[in-house]
């Protein structure tokens, strides 16, 4: 009974913070003026790969490492979305709105309630993500062919990665907790530092070897692999020794480590952050 | 007697909004290691694009100087333009309005203090990258290259001001917007590229953002071999266009504060919160 109590109260939790994270993301603008904000900024930043590559690859968009970083730049989009829209969500609720300390008194499971949270910006990087590739696919010359679409692989990486960038963004909720406002947020900072580390934009031998190992270290670089062959059946150099099932198996299992990890943290930090009173802490200087 | 007690207050004012960005935010040491930091990631991303697609060197200085200079815009977004979003969230835009005190001088010693503050780390950004990526550049013209980065500069926080004015109306608004002008801009800028790959027409578009030629200048007058057949304007004609931006903008925004705050007033929404 207590467990089926809890387990309501999760689901319940995760419901209402995705309605409440939708209608704080969306409700400023009407839908058209939110349609295309929510475009833009992606369109903008995967136009000045294109023109980069445009001006200087040899071969221009028909270089052959065009397909690959495209289709890696599109699906990043996911990872500062519920990175930050986890983390900052912390930020928006104690500090911006005053919220936080109230959301703890109610009878809200809070590892439920930040993932819902991040679940309106998920959606919105969702539609980024399919129109990106579209623009890519039609426009841009990526050979992405519905026909040679390794579904499977697509699922795989659609569910895992999730799962992987929510358990992130609750660690870096837990970080957040018990730290000062910064003018970017902590999930903008560490996805900028993924966007260079996970081989993203380039190869990630072009980077140097202390580099390149670390970004082989994170599970986001396997990720971003498995979308590129799923997408164009494109194996990085790097991994081509890599099966797609060793692949996902290592997806799965960093993200299981990082499940543990991520609740451990936030768990300690929520600790540490009512004995030190920081749940309604105002850093807004 | 009345004249000169009205420019002491002006001038007082304007240090006084200058000093929390020159000296208070200094203080916060994990804002100095963010401001540097983030747009460094950036910019060494760039740079390992152009790397794996074996571009010029040059390009390496592009992307360096490029993204010393975002610092700029960035400053101009959210601590100028969103600024007054900002002070009314915090219930600080009550006691702007009821100070005696000019708005223009709030303005003025906000763009000052900013100013400062982002050259400080616009410098790290540059010294930082030179170092990283053996970036060399060659000072051929002095004097126009730092009339360029000055005129620029006011420019830049002339456009800063005028915004603040008009995002005095706006609730969350003034967030999202301040967040859909970086990339944006970052494209039609041409802050990792030269702005004429864009092509003529958008690139005297982008003309009416400072940045744009400010950048295209500075570009030509470090790196005159490589901006050769790349280049928009030459630096002098740029020099003029900004020149002229920078005495439009800050006459625009005079009038626009003006107006948005008697507006604002009569809407009821100066003092309203957490919309």
């Amino acid at each position: 009974m207590r467990a089926d109590e809890s387990r309501g109260e999760a689901l319940r939790s995760l419901r209402v913070a995705a309605w409440l994270g939708w209608q704080i993301e969306s409700n400023w603008a009407d839908p058209f003026v939110f349609a295309i904000y929510s475009l833009v900024k992606p369109l903008a930043g995967a136009l000045i790969l294109v023109f980069m590559y445009a001006v200087i690859a040899k071969g221009g968009l028909q270089s052959p490492l065009f397909p690959g970083v495209f289709v890696g730049n599109a699906l990043f989009i996911y990872v500062p979305a519920v990175l930050a829209g986890i983390s900052w969500t912390i930020i928006d609720d104690r500090e911006h709105y005053g919220m936080l300390k109230y959301v703890y008194t109610a009878p809200v499971n809070m590892l439920t309630y930040l993932v819902g949270r991040g679940v309106a910006k998920t959606m919105v990087a969702t539609i980024a993500v399919v129109m990106m590739l579209l623009l890519g696919t039609l426009g841009l010359g990526v050979p992405i062919r519905l026909g040679d679409i390794d579904w499977p692989l697509v699922l795989g990486s659609l569910v895992l990665g999730s799962a992987m960038l929510a358990f992130f963004g609750i660690l870096l909720g837990g970080v957040t907790l018990v730290t000062a406002r910064h003018n970017y947020g902590v999930g903008e900072a560490v996805a900028g530092g993924l966007y260079l580390l996970c081989g993203v934009v380039f190869p990630l031998d072009t980077l140097p070897t202390w580099l390149s190992s670390i970004g082989r270290a994170i599970p986001i670089t396997y990720w971003i692999e498995a979308w590129r062959r799923a997408l164009l059946g494109q194996r990085t150099a790097l991994f081509s020794g890599l099966s797609d099932g060793a692949l996902v198996g290592i997806i799965a299992g960093s993200t299981a480590v990082l499940a543990v990890l991520a609740v451990l943290v936030f768990r300690l930090a929520e600790r540490r952050a009512r004995a030190k009173g920081l749940l309604d802490m105002q850093t807004m200087y | 007697m009345r004249s000169r007690s009205a420019w002491t207050v002006f001038w007082r004012t304007v240090l006084g909004r200058a000093y929390p960005r020159i000296i208070g935010a200094q203080r916060e040491k994990s804002w100095v290691f963010f401001e540097i930091f983030l747009p460094l990631l950036q910019v060494t991303a760039y740079v390992y694009i152009y790397r794996a697609i074996e571009a010029p060197p040059e390009f390496i200085g592009f992307v360096v100087l490029g993204g010393a200079m975002s610092a700029y815009w960035l400053n101009v977004l959210w601590s100028m333009a969103s600024q007054l979003y900002w002070e009314k969230e915090t219930g600080n835009l009550e006691l702007y309005i009821v100070a005696p005190t000019s708005r223009m001088a709030i303005l003025l010693g906000m763009a000052l203090g900013g100013m400062f503050a982002t050259t400080l780390r616009a410098i790290a950004v540059i010294t930082i990258g030179m170092l990283l990526f053996h970036v060399s550049m060659t000072v051929q013209n002095v004097p126009v290259l730092l009339g360029v980065f000055v005129t620029t500069l006011v420019a830049l926080y002339g456009l800063g001001m005028l915004l603040s004015s008009l995002f005095l109306l706006f609730g969350r608004e003034a967030w999202h917007l301040s967040n859909l002008l970086q990339e944006p801009v970052s494209l039609v800028s041409g802050f990792y590229f030269p702005v004429r790959a864009l092509g003529q027409v958008v690139a005297a578009a982008a003309s009416i953002l400072p940045i744009t030629l400010g950048l295209d200048a500075m570009r030509q007058l470090l790196f005159p071999a490589m901006l050769g057949d790349l280049r928009f304007l030459s630096p002098e004609v740029e020099l003029g266009i900004l020149a002229g931006l920078a005495v439009l903008f800050l006459i625009l925004a005079r009038r626009a504060l003006g107006y948005f705050e008697a507006l604002a007033r009569r809407e009821g929404r100066l003092s309203i919160r957490g919309q």
